[in-house]
């Protein structure tokens, strides 16, 4: 199907749960999505909201990340300390649980697989639709590019998206190409005065609507299992030519709208390299958003197992979690913790380069939502429970529970039964 | 070989468009059943896109990058995975950018004349003959099949359209080009199979689908102008005609794309996209190094396979490989410098000395450096990669609540070499089931470092390279390659792997039938690439398409 037919709900966001396998997240971002306020962004007359996930691997040190205090009255204990100036603008959830359902744990795959698509599934390769791409189809298509997924490692298979069950959608690694991707041919900036048609954009434009009409006989001899890919091909298909109807017309006037300098990259998996590259995709990305280019991304730091490593250490963080011991005195794994800790700070600073571009009253941060999310709650022992998860933002009011430490177990059992209220 | 065999095959249009109608009835029923046609896809990969180019239009044709993609590796083989693919919007709107290039140096002036197969009366109107003429012998290639009637039309008409908008023949034949190059038919490899009468329950796939799995299987590209006569004349459909074909594939300097192209997968090259080896640790290990291990791997297995037609057994004790400056320094061996003229250094055929370490494919810093970690090595990768890339067996995920902490205690005075530290780890009986899988022949190769240097201690203290396999004990890597060699899963899983990546599926229950008794044969014989190529390409089976396949996809 031709996702502009799909509408969002509650219901199709938890299918997971219906289907038996559950995990909790999901609940606090649908508020923001879910009620049928969404329309008003349509008019025109309000900035539409944004969404964004970001996915940090290996977790927190256990016990040492969660405030003492739930409410908004908390303290934010050391090891979350970096995220200190934007607290104002964050949730934090704990004791939340990827659940099996029988499935066998696929270590650093399972738990954020289960977050991203509601579904732990048998085998890595059957990983379905993300719940982006469900916010995607509610979203609609009047931006340039449907969505924007980044990988701050050099891999371009780190992502967690997908648009269905025909793998996942490849990030791009290179700032410089992200670049070019968004303020190269085919840029538009919102506020300039004049504005002509491009008449060889209209020839490419007519070209792929010629190309999608192919899909209906193609899709007849199709067999079933393919089907879907196919389809998938033709809503990406369409996709583009989407992206170039949305450069044939004049676009709204965005005053925060700016295009962003970027630095040369050096793209690798030591940390300085990764928080460079990181910190060049939230600033293109960030401005992407404001100047009405997407509303839609996806930030993975690295892959499952992830990279990141240290000056002068032969282990990558991964392996750190396993082979680096727990210090006696002080009770976790010091150099673990210390990337931990960078990692928030990484994460800091996608939201202040948010939180900096003023819209009226507010900033782009207010109207969106950042979920960041983890594939382990101790990743020393490939633990499903006490997965740390933040969100940042409010999508313009829209998110009830703002800025607080939550703390709720939520087990499988009640997310079916709440599912089935729905 | 250019855009210019599409005027060497002649094929007759209106012959062409007849074996259309038979092969391809676009318009059967949704729901297909087994007495219908159907189609499956293969999504194209980045090297099979470059060499389709290649093929068509001229190697002059520049192309400027891939698409950003993400494969998945099922069955041990991207190839396989990539029947489970589709094209993101990022690939679409990056093969679209791509087609615009490409289509630009296509229908440039100086190319005109070889690539358009006519002349416009006009080269500021639409000329429909002239398009039609193109679009068909382009549509050819690109689609591996010929194009109906109302394809023909509708390229031309974006033709006409583009012509019309911004003037200019040759701008409307670009805008048709593209249009080709980001259709389904030229992304993905689409395999059409019609019910196979000589086994009921079964389909096949018809001659054109027949021509493009064999062309990219045996060469990694595009059917060749003989290819498309084959399939256009029904010849591949029989016996006699699919041999002839596949007789004079195996025969050509080609083979060698398609043997680097398997074994890129087969052994695991994607790896090389993300490898970090930590050059502040390992210095001699630089990208020139890394892109010269490359090719080393895939030089030595060539060589070995195609011009020695050696048998696959014996590359992985063999001592003849092929050496740069660069490779030489980080082994330790001298080679004699040939400068060629243009200053360009060549790769010089090296033969380890009788009792060298250094042998074989496991030898290599590709294999060393891909399974390691970046600042060190790892026995568990290494041995997890034996079994699993060249012993097809599956080594089941880590448990959780296990502590790791010991491998890598460097600092304890008990445990100065990994072997100590993983013994101890092996002693945990919930790590032990799988480490002893894994471990014993990781640490056999623990005197080559995560860049493939060769040293004998490790914090000073010496390492010990022995081990056991299948009950019997060796003493270095040396003994170890040759009991490898002699163990029949190490073929056997070389003839599934090349089955599976030529049909890009799992094979069915008869398949693996054919696929065992295939071994045994060929095991006995001599386990030679063209032999095993030959076998596979003629075998009836391998161009069926079961309702268990089908539904297995």
């Amino acid at each position: 199907m031709i996702s502009k037919n799909r509408k969002f709900n509650r219901r199709s966001l938890l299918r997971g749960a219906i289907h038996g396998s559950a995990v909790v997240m999901g609940l606090p971002i649908l508020q923001s999505f879910l009620n049928d306020n969404g329309t008003a962004f349509a008019d025109g007359t309000e900035l539409p909201p944004c969404f964004g996930s970001w996915f940090f691997g290996l977790g927190l040190t256990p016990g040492r990340w969660e405030p003492e205090v739930i409410g908004s009255n908390y303290e934010l204990p050391e090891h979350i300390a970096a995220l200190q100036p934007i607290r104002e603008k964050l949730n934090i959830f704990s004791g939340l649980q990827v659940f099996l359902d029988g499935k066998v744990n696929q270590n650093h795959i399972s738990g954020a697989q289960g977050q991203m698509t509601g579904i732990v599934t048998k085998s890595a390769a059957d990983y379905d639709e993300s719940f982006d791409a469900i916010i995607d189809k509610q979203f609609g298509a009047n931006v340039r590019f449907r969505t924007l997924e980044v990988a701050c490692d050099g891999n371009a298979s780190s992502g967690w998206t997908a648009r269905g069950k025909n793998g996942k959608t490849p990030c791009q690694i290179s700032p410089l190409e992200l670049y070019r991707r968004i303020y190269g041919e085919g840029f538009i900036d919102p506020n300039q005065a004049e504005f002509t048609p491009d008449p060889e954009v209209m020839v490419r434009h007519s070209v792929l609507s010629a190309v999608t009409e192919q899909r209906q006989k193609l899709m007849t001899t199709v067999s079933s299992d393919d089907r879907s890919r196919l389809d998938e091909y033709f809503t990406s298909l369409r996709d583009v030519e989407q992206k170039l109807a949305f450069e044939l017309e004049r676009p709204a006037p965005l005053p925060a709208c700016s295009i962003p300098l970027i630095g040369d990259e050096e793209i690798g998996t030591m940390v300085a390299q990764v928080q460079n590259t990181h910190k060049q995709f939230v600033t293109l990305l960030s401005h992407a958003l404001a100047c009405g280019q997407t509303r839609i991304f996806h930030v993975t730091l690295g892959n499952a197992f992830s990279t990141l490593r240290l000056p002068g250490e032969p282990s990558a963080y991964h392996a750190l979690t396993h082979e680096e011991p727990i210090d006696p005195e002080l009770g976790y794994q010091p150099k673990c913790k210390i990337i931990g800790e960078q990692c928030m700070g990484f994460f800091v600073e996608l939201l202040q380069a948010m939180d900096s571009i003023q819209e009226g009253e507010g900033t782009l941060l207010d109207r969106s939502v950042v979920y960041a999310f983890t594939d382990h709650g101790e990743a020393r022992l490939h633990s499903m429970k006490s997965l740390p998860v933040f969100t940042a933002g409010s999508a313009g009011g829209r998110l009830t529970q703002v800025f607080m430490f939550l703390q709720k177990v939520m087990l499988q059992h009640e997310l079916v039964s709440l599912s089935k209220k729905l | 070989m250019n855009f210019r065999i599409a005027k060497e095959i002649k094929l007759s249009l209106t012959a062409s468009l007849a074996l259309v109608v038979s092969a391809l009835p676009f318009n059967s029923a949704a729901q297909s059943s087994i007495d219908e046609d159907q189609i499956t896809f293969v999504k194209l990969t980045a090297e099979q896109y470059r060499n389709s180019i290649r093929d068509i239009f001229g190697e002059s044709i520049q192309i400027s990058g891939d698409a950003a993609s993400s494969g998945v590796r099922v069955a041990g083989l991207m190839s396989v995975g990539g029947r489970r693919l589709t094209l993101s919007t990022s690939e679409v709107e990056s093969y679209e950018v791509l087609a615009l290039d490409i289509a630009s140096q296509v229908l440039s002036p100086s190319r005109r004349k070889t690539l358009i197969p006519c002349r416009p009366q006009d080269e500021n109107a639409i000329d429909n003959a002239c398009a039609s003429e193109f679009i068909s012998t382009v549509g050819l290639h690109l689609f591996r099949r010929p194009l109906s009637e109302d394809e023909i039309e509708n390229y031309n008409a974006m033709a006409r359209a583009a012509t019309d908008s911004l003037g200019g023949f040759y701008v409307g034949l670009q805008a048709a080009l593209v249009g080709m190059m980001v259709s389904p038919d030229f992304l993905f490899r689409i395999e059409r199979s019609v019910s196979n009468p000589e086994a009921p329950g079964t389909r096949r796939l018809d001659a054109w689908s027949r021509a493009s799995r064999l062309s990219f299987f045996l060469w990694d590209t595009t059917p060749n102008p003989a290819l498309l006569e084959a399939a256009q004349s029904g010849d591949l459909l029989f016996e006699d005609g699919l041999n002839q074909q596949v007789e004079n594939m195996i025969a050509s300097p080609r083979i060698e794309d398609g043997l680097r192209a398997f074994f890129a997968d087969m052994l695991a090259f994607d790896r090389f996209d993300t490898l970090d080896i930590d050059t502040t640790l390992y210095p001699k290990f630089t990208k020139n190094v890394e892109d010269d291990a490359r090719e080393q791997t895939l030089r030595t297995i060539s060589d070995h396979l195609l011009n020695q037609e050696a048998d696959y057994r014996d590359l992985f004790d063999s001592r003849k490989t092929f050496l740069t400056p660069a490779l030489a320094a980080l082994y330790g061996v001298p080679i004699p410098i040939r400068q060629e003229m243009g200053g360009r250094v060549p790769w010089v055929p090296y033969e380890y000395q009788e009792d060298h370490i250094r042998i074989g494919l496991l030898g290599q810093a590709t294999f060393l450096s891909l399974f390691s970690h970046p600042g060190a090595s790892s026995p568990t990768l290494r041995g997890k990669a034996v079994r699993e890339h060249l012993l097809c067996q599956t080594i089941p995920p880590p448990p959780g609540d296990v502590d790791f902490s010991l491998v890598r205690d460097n600092d304890n005075p008990e445990f100065r070499t990994v072997r100590d530290r993983l013994t101890e780890h092996r002693d945990n009986p919930t790590c032990a089931g799988c480490h002893m899988l894994m471990d014993p022949i990781g640490l056999a190769l623990e005197v080559f470092d995560a860049s493939g240097v060769y040293r004998t201690l490790e914090n000073g203290a010496p390492i010990d390279t022995s081990g056991e396999w299948l009950g019997q004990e060796y003493n270095d890597v040396r003994e170890l390659a040759i009991m490898l060699k002699e163990d029949p899963t190490l073929t056997s899983c070389l003839v599934q792997r090349a089955y599976n990546y030529g049909t890009a599926r799992e094979p069915t229950r008869a398949e693996v039938q054919w696929l065992n008794t295939t071994h045994s044969q060929l095991r006995n014989e001599g386990v030679y690439w063209r032999e095993l190529m030959q076998r596979i390409s003629r075998n009836p089976d391998f161009y069926t398409v079961s309702v268990e396949a089908s539904e297995g996809n």
